[in-house]
């Protein structure tokens, strides 16, 4: 296939053969402003990003240039100011299970269980399952994120990190179109940090969503993505650079670092952020 | 360590039996006996201070008192009478007693005076209903009603009225201020719509509830022949406590952890779900703090109130003390502030206690 069609068009005809849209997710002309008392504040303008289907797409940039602000209004939670988002070709309106959250804090209800805290969603996702079926969906995946044991624990009893493996298991348990993640591990310590990474990229690898993460961590924006996208720093951020990540899938941790691309991946991130 | 860990937990509210618990331990672990015995040791200490300075104070008043009334009756009536006077003072006689604040002993005695005058009355309510047995049985076959004991209501008894009237008007502020806040919480126009009503009708006095409740409820009650102070002290005091809770609870709803309303909002939860999943449960903290005050500031009033609404519960019988100036009277009137202050701290653990429970640490699922 020619991949240069298959990038700008929605969906395509080639031979007689109907080819639905690789485009998982489009921002076009996307901007964000904030009124001030001394005048309008823009934090995006003119911010155009597609992202395919099952592509993990991570996203660095300076503190405060708009990620969060844009993730949020991928995910339906803050007000599009001009441009549009669309979702396999439809307009995003409002937050909705199709694109699932996994927050910066784990945002569980402390008065529930794991088990609880996953089925809150997948109640409200799958009404017509049974009972059984919902419980089985909702101890799948936290079998996955490795909480065996703890589904019936509080969620204040859960480390940090255990609290934010459930906050996966929650977010994938809905069956997304598209994760967007806003810096999950960004308040966890490095060793768990890793576990996280790689309990996160073995579940992906097996469900294939779509995937939009940001991360201050420019090793971790690496070893997980397909393409690392840039920001500019604000006020009127944008889109500044793209990398395409070539390595194979799946991967180690060992075998990215040993990658003869990497520093000069590596490279290339920093030169940006430092610039 | 362990059974210390859940021993803490399962005292929480009643800490200050903490001290006995640890002794009642099998295994002793020397200092922490000792440290136990250090705390409770202070707080010994302290009573015995506190009684020590209530006797000297009593008797120094007491003595002020005497000396006045010697001099009166030495200026007015000539040194025979003053001598009289003095002899009277001096053999305990009750008639010319000084009347003043009452010695620790004095409260005492009174106490242990009230709780024989409670079994003298208890038994002659069960001497009077044995001896209408039959003839109440009689009478309710007949349909009417049976004939109850009318005496005076013993010390106990007025106890028991009083913390009946507290949980009544307690029950009534719950499910009046509850649901109200709630729905003011979720609602910003509504809560501007209820704010100066709330501004308004918080700081009003106990007394005032009280006869803005008698004014409506006298009206009701017109012609009917059964007694409405009960009815109307626990009107009152639910309409006068509630409002902590009310505002409480607006509060707790209105200021939801805006992670928890953004994971409703995400997975699209129906108004149902994101009221009882989310909202309320992370809300009950709050709601529980402000039935804590809601419960205390009610024991507070219900004293005031029982007093003007002739209700028979504590607030009357310290009125009626009052009132009676009897030789006793000032001492049972200090026997009823230290039963008033018992029950209250009670009342509060016990709030503190269904709090603690309610506390996102340690509830069990909602």
């Amino acid at each position: 296939m020619n991949s240069a069609t298959i990038d700008t068009k929605d969906s395509y005809l080639e031979n007689g053969i109907y080819y639905p849209s690789k485009v998982m997710l489009d921002l076009k002309d996307l901007k964000k402003v904030y009124p001030t008392p001394k005048g309008d504040y823009v934090v995006l303008e003119n911010l155009n990003l597609q992202i395919m289907k099952e592509e993990f797409v991570t996203i660095i940039g300076h503190s405060g240039c708009g990620k969060t602000t844009m993730l949020s209004m991928i995910a339906g939670l803050n007000p599009i100011s001009g441009g549009n988002i669309s979702v396999l070709g439809n307009p995003v309106k409002g937050p909705g299970p199709d694109r699932g959250v996994i927050f910066q804090s784990p945002s569980l209800m402390p008065w529930m269980t794991a088990l609880q805290n996953v089925l809150l969603g997948v109640n409200q996702v799958f009404p017509h399952a049974t009972k059984k079926q919902r419980i089985d969906i909702a101890k799948y995946y936290l079998h996955k994120v490795g909480l065996d044991g703890a589904f019936n624990k509080k969620a204040t009893e859960l480390s940090q990190g255990m609290q934010q493996r459930v906050g996966i298991a929650r977010a994938f348990a809905i069956k997304p179109k598209v994760l967007l993640l806003d810096e999950p591990f960004g308040m966890l310590d490095s060793l768990t940090r890793g576990e996280l990474q790689d309990i996160l990229i073995e579940i992906w690898n097996k469900e294939k969503i779509t995937a939009v993460m940001i991360t201050h961590d420019v090793d971790e924006a690496i070893f997980l993505a397909d393409r690392v996208v840039m920001m500019t720093s604000g006020p009127k951020a944008k889109i500044g650079d793209v990398l395409n990540i070539d390595f194979e899938r799946p991967r180690t941790r060992k075998s990215v670092l040993e990658h003869q691309d990497y520093y000069k991946y590596r490279k290339h991130l920093i030169d940006f952020l430092e610039h | 360590m362990k059974q210390e860990i859940t021993l803490e937990k399962e005292s929480q509210g009643l800490t200050f039996l903490k001290p006995l618990a640890t002794l009642f331990k099998a295994k002793f672990e020397k200092d922490v006996v000792l440290k136990s015995f250090k705390k409770t040791g202070i707080t010994l200490v302290s009573i015995l201070l506190f009684l020590g300075l209530w006797h000297l104070g009593s008797k120094a008043l007491y003595n002020k008192e005497a000396t006045y009334k010697i001099e009166k009756a030495l200026s007015e009536q000539g040194q025979e009478a003053a001598d009289a006077e003095r002899a009277c003072i001096a053999s305990g006689d009750s008639s010319c007693q000084p009347n003043t604040l009452p010695s620790p002993t004095q409260v005492w005695a009174s106490f242990q005076s009230l709780i024989a005058d409670h079994q003298l009355i208890k038994a002659k309510k069960e001497a009077f209903a044995t001896k209408m047995a039959a003839t109440n049985e009689k009478l309710i076959a007949q349909g009417k009603d049976a004939i109850i004991y009318t005496g005076r209501a013993s010390f106990v008894d007025t106890v028991l009225t009083s913390i009946k009237t507290v949980f009544a008007g307690f029950l009534l502020a719950l499910i009046i201020a509850v649901p109200i806040g709630i729905v003011i919480g979720l609602s910003p126009s509504l809560r501007s719509a209820f704010n100066w009503f709330i501004q308004i009708f918080k700081p009003v006095s106990p007394v005032v509830w009280y006869l803005l409740v008698f004014m409506i409820v006298k009206t009701l009650y017109i012609g009917a022949s059964s007694d409405n102070a009960f009815v109307i002290s626990f009107i009152s005091v639910g309409l006068c406590a509630m409002w902590a809770t009310l505002v409480n609870t607006a509060m707790g709803v209105a200021s939801v952890d805006k992670d928890y309303i953004n994971v409703a909002k995400v997975l699209k939860l129906g108004t149902f779900q994101k009221v009882f999943k989310v909202i309320l449960p992370s809300s009950l903290p709050l709601i529980f703090t402000g039935l804590r005050i809601t419960l205390s500031v009610a024991w507070m009033v219900l004293i005031a109130i029982e007093l003007l609404a002739q209700s028979p519960g504590l607030g009357l019988f310290v009125w009626e003390e009052f009132q009676n100036g009897a030789n006793d009277s000032n001492a049972k009137i200090i026997v009823a502030m230290f039963v008033i202050g018992i029950i209250g701290f009670l009342l509060d653990r016990l709030m503190l206690m269904v709090q603690q429970m309610v506390s996102f640490n340690k509830n069990e699922g909602i």
